[in-house]
């Protein structure tokens, strides 16, 4: 028995019910327990070293039941969710914030888009949910009419405060002062240290999940490859998964790895940038320039063999929509070969510059405690010490071949700025040698399969490790076997934490390269 | 350094060449310049609103400022300020959320003033429609002078769209 499940089945009374035929792929393990079972149930994960992969809560009033709040938790390749039930009457449940902080956020996303009261949660304000909303109105629930606008109310948001002599607030955004998506920072400091940053977050929230409801399953791929427009092969991919599972569809061999493809290819492209901007941060602008015209050879080729600079749409239910045959796989092969040559001159060039390592080391470190305490994911996660990447721990071919491809995943524990960047830069280089082993071994055959109607009231799962990290996708059926609910967590919901921590005692003037390195996605959490 | 100014002469110039070659970008380029010098004296500056987009659109906003299109060279720039900016590049769905925040920025952007949205998303909406988060299209907010469709345009149809626009403006 998994290590997870023990823990779980450990809890005394034996309350934890494990349902065998609800929630798919099978290996994901799936337990029911009373309502005041469910903080014992973290603190069992807690006990067990788990992570708080994601938290949330369904509407299942059309199955007659009341509201159930999922908690997930991973562990290694283990992936385990913890179900508990609420009265519709009622809706409250515990809070697991003081057991896994990522549910700070969580929880108030819950209590804001569903109400579904967390109780003892220490912050009762909304999130996403702004103070001009009115107070009942509920988007994620059944009741909600979405399409109705909503009136705007009189309200106040609540801002941590810092006094003192010699404090001062800044307040940034929500327009950036660059081409970036809107949020709003609000810094306390005293001269140019950093006392405290307040993130406050919601301002493209687009109701991309009430939005999901309301299309077929056919449908939502394309909505899913535009949570974040620059993790839209992740997106659509964690999406197709989810609900390829639930449906009981196996895509092809080569729809697999021809997605592979497609996923380190987004990954390369973002990281390009990444790695440009964040020296551009540090006034070093040529890096910029060299990184974007790679960049740009990358989107450019993706369009003329796939069809779309970013491959947006190409990731399907079932398998793929664009193939690749003999011709194409020679351009992106010696694409590839112009990338990395220049790729690795300009890494020498950032490795020697002695006045962009003073900006980028030690600064805005992440400490590796405080990582695991925020269950970040991803590169943040990589870069101060924990060793998680989906593509070991939750593969699909042609990432389970392990053996063969030999993945290497790197891990740095500085969790500066520089660790961030380093991380991105040997990413970079392993994905250039993925893409040419999937070329080189490329399996023949059909590259989709057809999708049949999932049966009603089951659940599919997905976490796919996207360029910023793990994406995960909760899908449910409703009665009649249509979408009751996609719940979409990207890496950005719990990485979004790190930045708040890692910016304390820097200087104001630091923190568009401490964000820049973050780089997280407003719209992927604004949902 | 040696290596720097090395990566920079054997990197030459990546922009693409003036016609002749018939490159699409060149040609919304010159046009472009042609446009700008006659309606903006030279140059237009741009202020760039997320007003509720998935970053498609920014990620080829930003293209357009790279050495491979090099919108600087037809003085198109880029500002930090709405107060000033000639143009408001404006990205969507408008979330509800962002409608207060956009229309500020519009208020604070001095006039003659021109909105461009750009997206399918900026047009009408998109894959997100209207709905109680999403208020649809740019023009559903503010004033709007151009419309850039596509999911995302590339940054070549961003240049053309731009150019478009221009050519329609009033003199200023």
């Amino acid at each position: 028995m998994s290590l997870l499940k023990t823990a779980i089945t450990s809890l005394p009374g034996q309350d934890a019910r494990f349902l065998e035929d609800y929630q798919f792929p099978a290996k994901v393990a799936f337990c029911e327990v009373p309502l005041e079972k469910f903080t014992e149930a973290a603190k069992a994960m807690k006990k067990a070293y788990a992570l708080l992969a994601a938290e949330w809560a369904t509407d299942e009033t059309p199955f007659g039941r009341g509201y159930g709040i999922f908690a997930c938790y991973r562990w290694g390749s283990e992936y385990l969710i913890v179900k508990t039930s609420a009265p519709a009457d009622d809706p409250a449940f515990p809070s697991l914030t003081k057991r896994f902080l990522p549910a700070y956020r969580f929880e108030r996303q819950i209590q804001s888009l569903m109400g579904v009261t967390p109780l003892n949660h220490p912050d009762t304000r909304p999130w996403i949910k702004f103070e001009d909303w009115p107070s009942d109105a509920w988007p994620l629930r059944k009741s909600f009419d979405a399409s109705r606008p909503m009136p705007r109310v009189e309200g106040e948001y609540r801002w941590i405060r810092a006094e003192g002599e010699g404090v001062y607030e800044i307040p940034v955004g929500p327009v950036h002062a660059g081409i970036i998506e809107p949020g709003h920072f609000r810094f306390q400091a005293v001269g140019e240290e950093v006392l405290n940053l307040e993130e406050r977050l919601g301002y493209v929230h687009k109701g991309i999940e009430k939005r999901f409801e309301s299309l077929s399953w056919e449908e939502g791929f394309r909505l899913a490859g535009r949570v974040s427009g620059d993790t839209t092969v992740a997106h659509s991919l964690g999406y197709c998964m989810a609900l390829e599972s639930l449906a009981g569809c196996n895509p092809p061999e080569r729809a697999h790895w021809i997605r592979a493809l497609f996923l380190e290819r987004e990954r390369i492209a973002n990281h390009l940038g990444d790695i440009g901007a964040i020296c551009n941060d540090a006034a070093f602008a040529f890096m910029l320039y060299q990184m974007m015209v790679l960049k740009e050879a990358l989107l450019r080729t993706n369009h003329r063999l796939f069809g779309h600079r970013f491959i947006m749409d190409m990731v399907a239910p079932g398998g793929v929509s664009a193939d690749i045959d003999a011709s194409g796989k020679q351009e992106i092969s010696a694409e590839l070969d112009r990338v990395s040559k220049e790729f690795e001159r300009l890494v020498t060039i950032y490795e020697e510059n002695p006045s962009l390592e003073d900006r980028v080391r030690n600064t805005g470190i992440l400490k590796p405690e405080r990582a695991r305490e925020m269950c970040t994911v991803g590169i943040v996660a990589r870069a101060s010490g924990l060793n998680l990447d989906c593509r070991i721990f939750n593969p699909f071919p042609p990432y389970d071949q392990y053996d063969r491809l030999e993945l290497g995943v790197p891990v740095m524990i500085t969790g500066d700025v520089h660790a961030r960047t380093w991380v991105r830069v040997q990413e970079v280089r392993e994905s250039i040698r993925i893409i040419k082993w999937i070329l080189e071994n490329l399996p023949d055959g059909p590259i989709s399969a057809p999708l049949e109607k999932p049966s009603p009231d089951k659940a599919g799962f997905s976490a796919v490790e996207g360029w910023r990290g793990e994406i995960v996708y909760w899908l449910q059926s409703g009665p009649a076997g249509e979408m009751n609910r996609c719940m979409v967590r990207d890496p950005s919901s719990v990485n979004w934490l790190g930045l708040e921590q890692a910016i304390h005692g820097n200087i104001v003037p630091d923190f568009p390269i401490c964000n820049k390195s973050f780089n997280q996605s407003y719209s992927g959490h604004d949902l | 350094m040696i290596r720097i100014l090395r990566q920079i002469f054997r990197t030459g110039i990546v922009t693409e060449p003036l016609p002749d070659g018939a490159s699409e970008v060149e040609v919304v380029g010159r046009r472009l310049e042609e446009a700008v010098m006659r309606r903006f004296r030279r140059s237009i500056t741009i202020r760039q609103v997320d007003a509720g987009s998935c970053n498609g659109c920014e990620l080829e906003i930003n293209a357009i400022g790279n050495a491979v299109y090099n919108c600087e060279k037809y003085g198109i720039h880029f500002t930090a300020s709405p107060r000033f900016a000639d143009l408001l590049l404006v990205t969507g769905p408008v979330t509800r959320n962002m409608e207060t925040a956009l229309k500020r920025t519009y208020v604070s952007t001095p006039a003659p003033k021109l909105v461009v949205a750009v997206g399918d998303c900026g047009g009408n909406g998109g894959i997100f429609g209207q709905n109680y988060a999403s208020l649809g299209g740019v023009d559903k907010v503010i004033p709007v002078d151009a419309f850039i469709p596509g999911c995302p345009p590339t940054p070549a149809a961003i240049m053309q769209g731009l150019l478009t626009l221009l050519d329609k403006a009033p003199a200023k």
